[in-house]
């Protein structure tokens, strides 16, 4: 089986995001970027899937500037066998994401999909659903484990209030959540190997796919400093202040 | 020219680096504390190493190491000298003079290295031979078929988790026209030798847990197969395989003065004192400049001397350049660092006074400031007959 995976260069998360004083965005030049850590841990549970003997081929894709390239090499040096570097110095919302990648999904033939829940830095949740119901395909999100039976992919999801097990028939399209397992390093021979991994460039234009923003970004901000708590004497007092003042009752 | 990392050598650093944040820095202060590693922490940072395959990464693939060149070992190096050298010692680079193994040593001490299953330390110094190494008066004498040796070293680190320790011995002496002058052989001596014995050394002020010691030789008798190299071969195989440890030196300096440097710009820019960040004021602002200009030469100094050992350039100028370059900036950094952090900065519950006691031992290892400045001047000198 083939195992599609997503991997995302983003803002390296232990830097601290600083808003562009034009308000346009978040400052992304000269800054360390990194893979997104859910996408990190998708790439690593298709290679246990691998070693497991469950999966034969990874295949990492990636969608970005020629940057990017260099996030494909770092999926590559964890053990992905190639990789696809859709090319767009555009900013592709998750609609538009999704259709590229149903695109590169009818011609890879992959069995299954894995992608990380979200990017940290839309923070937007929605790639993996929107692949799913265009391919019409089941889906997975959220999940915290994966066993994989034959046809069927048994998994565990981290909802609200507790685990939700469900069997998804397969292919389908998993996103992955912190807890599925914790991902290697890139190892000194694989690094080696990397660069003689095939790296397929796609310039975005010729998939014939309309990612045109469906969106404005209107404004940047940065979230508003933490005030300073009050101490409330009495239940009846915190009741009132969050009825009243912060409104949220 | 190109002074950009390739990808492979990006991300040689990005994985060091993470390595050391995840596994070495949690434990930096416990291990500086009570001055010693948990046997188990060790035997973890050694497996971790060994699985993603950085172990003897500085050897050569044919015998099984990683195969690195000199220019990306230092930024190995570079990275894990960010980190606690008590505990980086674990992330396995055996010593490059094994290579000059031969024979049934290749298997005894060579492999095994490699592979991380017996540890190597190197001995030179004694008591009264530092800087002058020639001068040393541990030495051996030919009995029968074995080399019979009386004497000691100290200061020789990580003895105390070593298995073996390739150790330098006078063998005689010859005339020169410059007098007498001692004949030196390289011998490869085991833990469990009769007549000689690993002893504690003495307590540092810098890089606690990582321990120095004391060896001592009473009728050590060791048979001719474990000399490393020629008999009296002991200086042409120093030059040949440990010319380029200064480097190592160099390198983790440059890295850890980065570390120190990218935790205090943050804190200038953050810390406010009579009305506004601290890094607002010239007087913080320069120092902030100059640390960073010196931190990038003696990183430069450093990945040029690397690289000219790989294009196989004359590099002992340049690598005693880094060498006294990158330690003495970084004494100067973490000075600094403590001084704009004010009162906080001497105190433990922050790492700087750690980086600052850590610091002053790199001035002094691996030869001297001095014997560096004496390196220098005399490539620059000898030449015009001076
Ligand atoms: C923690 C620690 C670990 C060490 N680990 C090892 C090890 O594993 N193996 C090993 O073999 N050695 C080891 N050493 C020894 C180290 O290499 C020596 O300390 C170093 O070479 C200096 O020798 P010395 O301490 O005897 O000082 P000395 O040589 O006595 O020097 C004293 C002072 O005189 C100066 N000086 C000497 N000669 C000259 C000159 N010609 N011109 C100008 N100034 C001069 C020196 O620069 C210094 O300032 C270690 C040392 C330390 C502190
Ligand atoms: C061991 C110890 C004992 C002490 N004992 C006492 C005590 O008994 N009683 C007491 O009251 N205090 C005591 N102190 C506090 C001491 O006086 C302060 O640490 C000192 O005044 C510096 O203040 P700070 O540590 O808050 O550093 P900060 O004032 O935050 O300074 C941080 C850095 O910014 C620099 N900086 C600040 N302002 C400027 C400026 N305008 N221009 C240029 N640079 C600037 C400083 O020079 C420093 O490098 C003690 C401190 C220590 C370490």
């Amino acid at each position: 089986m083939k195992i599609l995976v997503t991997c995302k260069r983003v803002l390296d998360p232990y830097v601290k995001a600083r808003v562009k004083a034009d308000g346009t965005g978040v400052n992304l030049d000269n800054v360390k970027m990194a893979m997104n850590p859910f996408d990190e841990i998708a790439i690593e549970e298709a290679i246990r899937m691998r070693e497991a003997g469950k999966a034969d081929e990874i295949v990492a894709v990636s969608i970005g500037a020629a940057k990017t390239e260099e996030t494909l090499r770092t999926a590559l040096a964890m053990g992905a066998d190639r990789a696809v570097h859709v090319v767009t110095e555009d900013d592709i919302e998750p609609l538009g994401v999704a259709k590229v990648l149903k695109s590169l999904v009818e011609s890879e033939q992959p069995g299954l999909v894995i992608m990380g829940k979200q990017a940290i830095d839309g923070d937007s949740n929605q790639a993996g659903q929107m692949l799913a119901a265009l391919l019409g395909w089941a889906q997975g999100t959220n999940v915290s484990n994966v066993e994989l039976d034959g046809d069927t992919a048994n998994i565990t999801r981290e909802i609200d209030g507790g685990l939700e097990r469900l069997a998804l028939k397969m292919p389908c399209v998993l996103t992955s959540d912190l807890r599925l397992n914790e991902p290697r390093y890139a190892s000194l021979p694989n690094i080696m190997k990397a660069k003689k991994k095939p790296m397929d460039k796609k310039p975005i234009d010729e998939l014939g796919v309309d990612t045109a923003p469906r969106q404005t970004l209107v404004s940047v901000s940065e979230p508003p400093p933490r005030a300073a708590g009050v101490k409330v004497a009495s239940v009846d007092e915190l009741v009132d202040k969050l009825k009243n003042e912060a409104q949220v009752i | 020219m190109n002074f950009g990392l390739t990808d492979e050598q990006q991300l040689i650093v990005d994985t060091v680096r993470s390595f050391v944040e995840n596994e070495i820095y949690p434990f930096e202060a416990e291990v500086d504390k009570a001055g010693e590693v948990p046997h188990e922490l060790a035997q973890s940072i050694m497996q971790r190493c060994k699985d993603i395959g950085f172990w003897a990464c500085n050897m050569p693939e044919s015998v099984g190491g990683g195969g690195l060149n000199h220019l990306d070992f230092t930024l190995v190096e570079r990275e894990l000298g960010r980190s606690s050298m008590a505990l980086n010692h674990f992330f396995g680079r055996p010593s490059n003079i094994l290579m000059a193994c031969e024979g049934e040593q290749i298997e005894k001490y060579l492999m095994p290295a490699v592979r991380g299953e017996r540890f190597d330390a190197l001995a030179m110094t004694e008591p009264d031979a530092g800087s002058d190494v020639r001068g040393m008066k541990c030495s051996a004498k030919l009995d029968g078929g074995d080399w019979v040796v009386n004497g000691s070293k100290h200061f020789i680190s990580h003895a105390n988790v070593a298995d073996f320790v390739i150790t330098f011995i006078a063998t005689g002496e010859e005339d020169t026209p410059r007098g007498k002058k001692k004949k030196i052989t390289c011998f490869l001596v085991d833990r469990d030798t009769p007549g000689f014995d690993i002893l504690p050394g003495y307590n540092s002020v810098s890089h606690r847990g990582y321990q120095n010691c004391i060896l001592s030789f009473k009728d050590c008798r060791l048979p001719a197969g474990q000399i490393l190299g020629e008999l009296h071969g002991g200086f042409d195989i120093m030059n040949t395989w440990l010319y380029a440890t200064r480097l190592t030196v160099a390198a983790m300096s440059v890295g850890r003065a980065r570390r120190a440097f990218e935790l205090t710009l943050p804190w200038c820019a953050e810390r406010e004192q009579f009305g506004q960040p601290i890094g607002k004021f010239q007087g913080v602002s320069f120092q902030l400049a100059d640390m960073i200009t010196e931190i990038d030469a003696a990183d430069w100094l450093t990945l040029a001397g690397a690289w000219r050992l790989d294009q196989g350039l004359p590099a002992n100028r340049e690598i005693a350049s880094a060498k006294v370059h990158a330690t003495e900036t970084l004494a100067k950094v973490t000075d600094t660092c403590i001084q704009l952090h004010g009162g906080m900065g001497l105190m433990d519950d922050l790492p700087f006074e750690r980086f600052w006691r850590d610091a002053r031992v790199e001035r002094i290892w691996d030869g001297t400031s001095e014997i560096q400045r004496h390196i220098i001047s005399r490539d620059l000198l000898r030449p015009l007959g001076a």
